[in-house]
C-alpha cells in the first residue's frame, strides 16, 4: 500500500512535509512521536486512549475524517486551546483518503 | 528518617515489581509516588482498559494488574510514601543518598532507583489570566482536606469522574455546590452522573452547562468567579464563592527529577543499557518508562526486565565482593520479610508393590 503525504505544523510553528505508512495501523498522533515533531513525553502519554488530549491538533484541509466517538468528544471537552476544528490525533487513523492532510499541533499544557 | 536498601521513585507496575526482585536478594524497598495510591498511569488513567502484552495474561486490566503486583511483592514489606513528590536528592559522605519529598519527608539508602514514568501527575489548570494569584488562597486543584468546604460556597469546573464525585461529596459538607461543565454531557460512571442528575433535581447541586470558568474575582482571596454561558451570543455572570476546585485531570511532568544532575535525553534519563540501567551518577539507576537509551521500548514488560537486572546491579553496591549465584524462586522458595514461606511442594516418593 502507498504512503500518503502529510503536513504537520509543529508547535513552534514550521511545518513539516512527512510520508506516512497507511499499512500500519498508524494513527496522527503516532506519525508525530515517529517523526520527533513533538518532544517525546508532551505527546501520546496516555498511549493512544483519548484519555489525555495530549495528541490534540487543529485540522486545517477540508478532509473527511473518521467520525468523533464519544470518547474523544468528552476528552476534548476537558481539554484546553479547544477550537471548532480540534481533533485528538491518535483518533485519526492513517488512510489513503487522508493523502494530503494538512493539521496543526495544539500547545502543549 | 526512612532508611532501606533501594529508595524507588514511582509506585507504578515497574517499582512494584523491583520490590519482588530485590526482595529475593534479601534487599528492602521503599516507595515514593506523587499519587495517592499505588499503580502509577495504570490506577491513575486507566484502571479500567485491558493491557494484551504481559507475558502469560492474554488479557489483564490496568488495575488488576496493579493488585496482582501488590499481591506479589507483599511479603517483602514494600514502604510507601504516597501522595509526596520527590523534590531533591543529596548524595551523603558515605555513598548514601538522602531524597526529601514536597512534604519534607527525608529517605535514606545506598541505591536510588527511578522508576517515575512520564514524571509526577501534576493538575491541568485552566487558562484564567490570574488564576496563579489565587492558587491555596480559594483555588485549589486536588481536594485533600474535605472538611476544609464545610459551610463554604464551593465552585467546582470540569466534566470527568473526578468533578462529579466531589460535587456528589461536597453536597453535604459545603452549603453550596455548584458544577461547571463546558459540555451538558459528563463522561463518567453512569452512577455518579445518574447522582449528579437527582441532587441536581433536590436543588442540591447547582449545574452550569454548557459553560465556562473564565475570570476569578477576590483580593487576598477568592470572592467570586465569572462564568461564561456558552451560546451563540456568550453572556458572562458572576457567582459568589468561597473556593473555585477545577479538576481537569492530571498530566504527568518530569518535575524536580530533571534537576538532579541526570542526564536527560528526549525528556528521559539516560542509562546504561548495556549493564545494569544505572544513570550517569553511580548508585542511582532508572527503570522503566522514565529511562532512554538505544532501541529503547516503553512497554511494562521491557520495565520488568530493566528491574530485575537493576537489582543484581544494587546487591553488588550494596553487598560488596559478597557471593551470590541466581537462583530459580521453583528451585529455591520464596522467602518474604514477614516469615511466610513459599515452595514448591517435596516430590512424593513411594515403591510401588
Amino acid at each position: 500500500m502507498k504512503d500518503i503525504t502529510i503536513k504537520i505544523i509543529d508547535r513552534e510553528g514550521v511545518a513539516h512535509e512527512v510520508l506516512a505508512p497507511t499499512d500500519m495501523a498508524m494513527n496522527l498522533m503516532e506519525v508525530v512521536r515517529s517523526y520527533e515533531l513533538a518532544p517525546e513525553g508532551t505527546i501520546g502519554i496516555c498511549g493512544g486512549m483519548a484519555m489525555c488530549a495530549s495528541c490534540q491538533c487543529y485540522i486545517l484541509s477540508n478532509h473527511e475524517l473518521p467520525e468523533m466517538q464519544d470518547d474523544e468528544d468528552a476528552m476534548l471537552a476537558e481539554a484546553f486551546y479547544v477550537k471548532d476544528n480540534s481533533r485528538l490525533g491518535c483518533q485519526i487513523r492513517m488512510t489513503p483518503e487522508l493523502d494530503g492532510l494538512e493539521v496543526e499541533l495544539a500547545p502543549e499544557v | 528518617m526512612i532508611k532501606t536498601d533501594i529508595l524507588i521513585i514511582g509506585a507504578g507496575p515497574t517499582g512494584l515489581f523491583t520490590v519482588f526482585e530485590a526482595g529475593l536478594l534479601k534487599l528492602k524497598c521503599h516507595l515514593i509516588d506523587a499519587l495517592p495510591q499505588p499503580g502509577g498511569q495504570c490506577s491513575e488513567i486507566y484502571p479500567k482498559k485491558p493491557i494484551y502484552d504481559i507475558p502469560a495474561y492474554p488479557e489483564i486490566l490496568a488495575g488488576d494488574l496493579t493488585e496482582k503486583l501488590l499481591e506479589q511483592c507483599k511479603q517483602f514489606e514494600p514502604g510507601f510514601t504516597l501522595g509526596e513528590r520527590a523534590e531533591t536528592i543529596e548524595k551523603q559522605e558515605d555513598g548514601t543518598f538522602i531524597v526529601t519529598t514536597s512534604k519534607s519527608t527525608k529517605h535514606q539508602a545506598p541505591v536510588v532507583a527511578i522508576a517515575g514514568g512520564l514524571g509526577s501527575f501534576e493538575p491541568r489548570k485552566p487558562l484564567i489570566d490570574n488564576i496563579a494569584d489565587f492558587e491555596d488562597k480559594g483555588v485549589e486543584y486536588m481536594i485533600k482536606e474535605p472538611e476544609m468546604y464545610r459551610d463554604k460556597k464551593v465552585v467546582i469546573a470540569g466534566g470527568g469522574d473526578s468533578a462529579l464525585d466531589w460535587s456528589i461529596f461536597l453536597s453535604d459538607v459545603a452549603s453550596e455546590v455548584t458544577l461547571i461543565h463546558r459540555r451538558n454531557e459528563f463522561r463518567g460512571h453512569l452512577d455518579s452522573v445518574e447522582k449528579v442528575q437527582e441532587l441536581k433535581n433536590l436543588g442540591k447541586i447547582n449545574l452550569i452547562t454548557p459553560a465556562e470558568v473564565t475570570g476569578i474575582m477576590g483580593d487576598d482571596h477568592v470572592r467570586a468567579i465569572v462564568v461564561t454561558l456558552e451560546a451563540d451570543e456568550p453572556k458572562s455572570f458572576e457567582i459568589a464563592c468561597d473556593h473555585f476546585i477545577p479538576l481537569f485531570g492530571l498530566s504527568p511532568k518530569l518535575g524536580p527529577i530533571a534537576d538532579w544532575g541526570l542526564e536527560i535525553e528526549k525528556n528521559a534519563i539516560k542509562v546504561n543499557n548495556a549493564l545494569d540501567y544505572q544513570t550517569n551518577i553511580p548508585g542511582i539507576f532508572a527503570i522503566g518508562d522514565v529511562n532512554t537509551y538505544p532501541g529503547k521500548l516503553k512497554l511494562i514488560l521491557c520495565g520488568f526486565h530493566e528491574a530485575t537486572l537493576m537489582c543484581q546491579a544494587a546487591y553488588q553496591i550494596i553487598n560488596p565482593g559478597k557471593k551470590y549465584v541466581l537462583k530459580y524462586t521453583t528451585v529455591s522458595g520464596v522467602d518474604g520479610f514477614d516469615g511466610t514461606r513459599k515452595e514448591a511442594p517435596k516430590q512424593v516418593v513411594k515403591a510401588i508393590e
